[in-house]
């Protein structure tokens, strides 16, 4: 291990980060403006051209605003509670590969963090943590609307994870390993949305569970629970929440593409360095964003699902198609 | 049970192709500051005191829009008309006239109460102040500005020219 290793790892978790936090911004002004023409209006257009501003005007915004911690609250843990919430949703894109190995400064450059044999139990489990943040985030808070979106967040957390961890194992195992890596590349011929058309919709609708985006934001359901868990959080508190909540929107995007849409596979991903994987970096990222805005077409088409509804289609319908799923793979992959 | 799902399905694909359409579709955004949308004929917005042709001020000073007012924001003054300096053709003109726009609810009803038509509600509602002393018009803004060539009030009068409220009464039609 050479001191140009580490520097290589250190700027690519840098590089990372920032195409995560800049995302995270880009991301909202997306959703703003998509959904602004999808409800037949202009939506941000004065900051910036087309709003492009509008991201650092809300930071600066955030940044200033009075830190309020109610006198109730719980200090020590209303304070932890957004970090330990934001970490776990940035880190988790450390096992994603962007592209192929390319070659730069003299040196072979892989496009991706690192290249763990059991990443999918790495992205399970990570994800899984930030699920405490917002528990002890409404625990924090003493409030009973916190409490209701906290209650909801972590049992609709639960019962979706099952049915999403089923659902990912399907290309794990028509890819033979739990590497993100491996399983992009066993997508050279077909992409595993074709043969695990089933695993896709469960994955679909548990990601989106999973980032309680809608039509399942029951924890933080404005019009019932003002806010949920992040009622009492104002300044930049609530700005880690919403960061949290987008970054794992883009991280659930682009696990989502390289599980089932290809990763970085697309025509003329072979040529030589470095050509080829700078296409990588294109498709993926393009995967990406048509993934995102198809999350950003759902929020703007369909209503909030009622809460027993949401329990009853998590563990009645899912789980039971999930498992099935499972079992059904399997048996093709023995025989095969 | 399978009609159910598909009908499901379809009311489904109808909702995402709904809104995938709208998006393509212009936006009827108007932009406030550079486009404004013409008000209608009847748009009830900033009032304002009304004059004769000749001059004189339509306000004879009666306050029944201050007793119409529902939210109380008319204050009426009146004082007598002299020949020396006459400012409505009746015996009385109003010396102050007050309207606080803040408390204004713009429900035309000192319109309605007006026996000479003098009070009108115009077509102004970009109305906003920084204190609330602004928020309070008087006679000097509310007063329509005079045709060229027609003297200002107090005008000096002949004895007995006019000695009615409403000079000219129109018959409803």
């Amino acid at each position: 291990m050479d001191i140009a290793m580490v520097l290589e790892w250190v700027v690519k978790a840098a590089v990372i980060l920032a195409v995560m936090t800049g995302g995270f911004a880009y991301v909202t002004w997306l959703e703003r403006k998509q959904l602004a023409r999808m409800q037949v209006r202009i939506g941000p257009n004065r900051a910036g051209f087309a709003g492009l501003l509008i991201p650092v005007a809300d930071g600066i915004k955030a940044i200033f605003k009075e830190e309020l911690i109610p006198a109730t609250a719980d200090k020590f843990f209303f304070v932890i509670a957004p970090i330990i919430t934001v970490i776990p949703s940035l880190i988790v894109t450390a096992v994603i590969p962007w592209g192929r190995t390319i070659d730069l400064f003299g040196r072979s450059v892989s496009l991706y963090l690192t290249d763990i044999n059991v990443a999918i139990l790495y992205i399970l489990s990570v994800t899984s943590i930030s699920v405490y943040g917002i528990t002890l985030a409404c625990w924090a808070s003493n409030n009973k609307y916190s409490m209701m979106g906290g209650l909801r967040a972590t049992a609709q957390m639960i019962s979706y994870e099952l049915a999403l961890g089923l659902a990912v194992l399907g290309p794990v195992m028509m890819a033979r390993s739990m590497s993100i890596v491996s399983i992009v590349e066993a997508q050279k011929g077909l992409w595993f949305i074709v043969p695990q058309i089933v695993a896709f919709m469960i994955f679909v609708l548990t990601s989106l569970a999973e980032i309680n985006r809608n039509p399942f934001d029951m924890s933080e359901a404005e019009q019932e629970l003002t806010g949920g868990y992040n009622t009492e959080y104002s300044g930049m508190k609530f700005a880690l929440f919403f960061m949290a909540e987008y970054i794992k929107m883009i991280a659930i995007s682009m696990i989502g593409t390289s599980l089932f849409l290809g990763g970085y596979i697309g025509p003329g991903i072979d040529l030589p360095s470095p050509w080829g994987p700078l296409l990588g970096i294109i498709y993926f990222w393009g995967k990406t964003i048509i993934w995102l805005m198809c999350i950003i077409w759902v929020r703007a088409t369909l209503p909030r699902i009622r809460y027993d509804r949401l329990m009853a289609l998590g563990w009645k319908i899912l789980f039971p198609i999930a498992l099935l799923n499972v079992l059904v793979t399997a048996a093709v992959q023995i025989w095969k | 049970m399978i009609k159910q799902f598909f009908e499901s399905v379809i009311a489904l694909v109808q909702g995402f192709s709904f809104t995938l359409q709208s998006a393509f579709t212009k936006p009827v955004t108007i932009q406030y500051p550079e486009q404004k949308r013409e008000v209608r004929e009847r748009f009830k917005g900033r009032h304002s005191l009304m004059r004769y042709e000749n001059g004189l001020e339509k306000c004879i000073g009666c306050a029944l829009c201050a007793a119409a007012c529902p939210p109380g924001a008319i204050f009426v003054e009146a004082a007598e008309n002299t020949d020396e300096e006459r400012y409505s053709p009746g015996e009385r003109y109003a010396s102050t006239y007050e309207i606080n726009m803040l408390r204004c609810i713009y429900c035309g009803f000192c319109e309605d109460a007006c026996p000479t038509e003098a009070i009108v509600l115009g077509h102004e509602y970009a109305l906003s102040y920084t204190d609330r002393r602004s928020s309070i018009f008087t006679k000097n803004m509310l007063l329509q500005p005079v045709q060229p060539g027609v003297m200002d009030t107090p005008q000096r009068t002949d004895p007995g020219q006019f000695n009615r409220a409403v000079p000219i009464m129109k018959n409803p039609q």
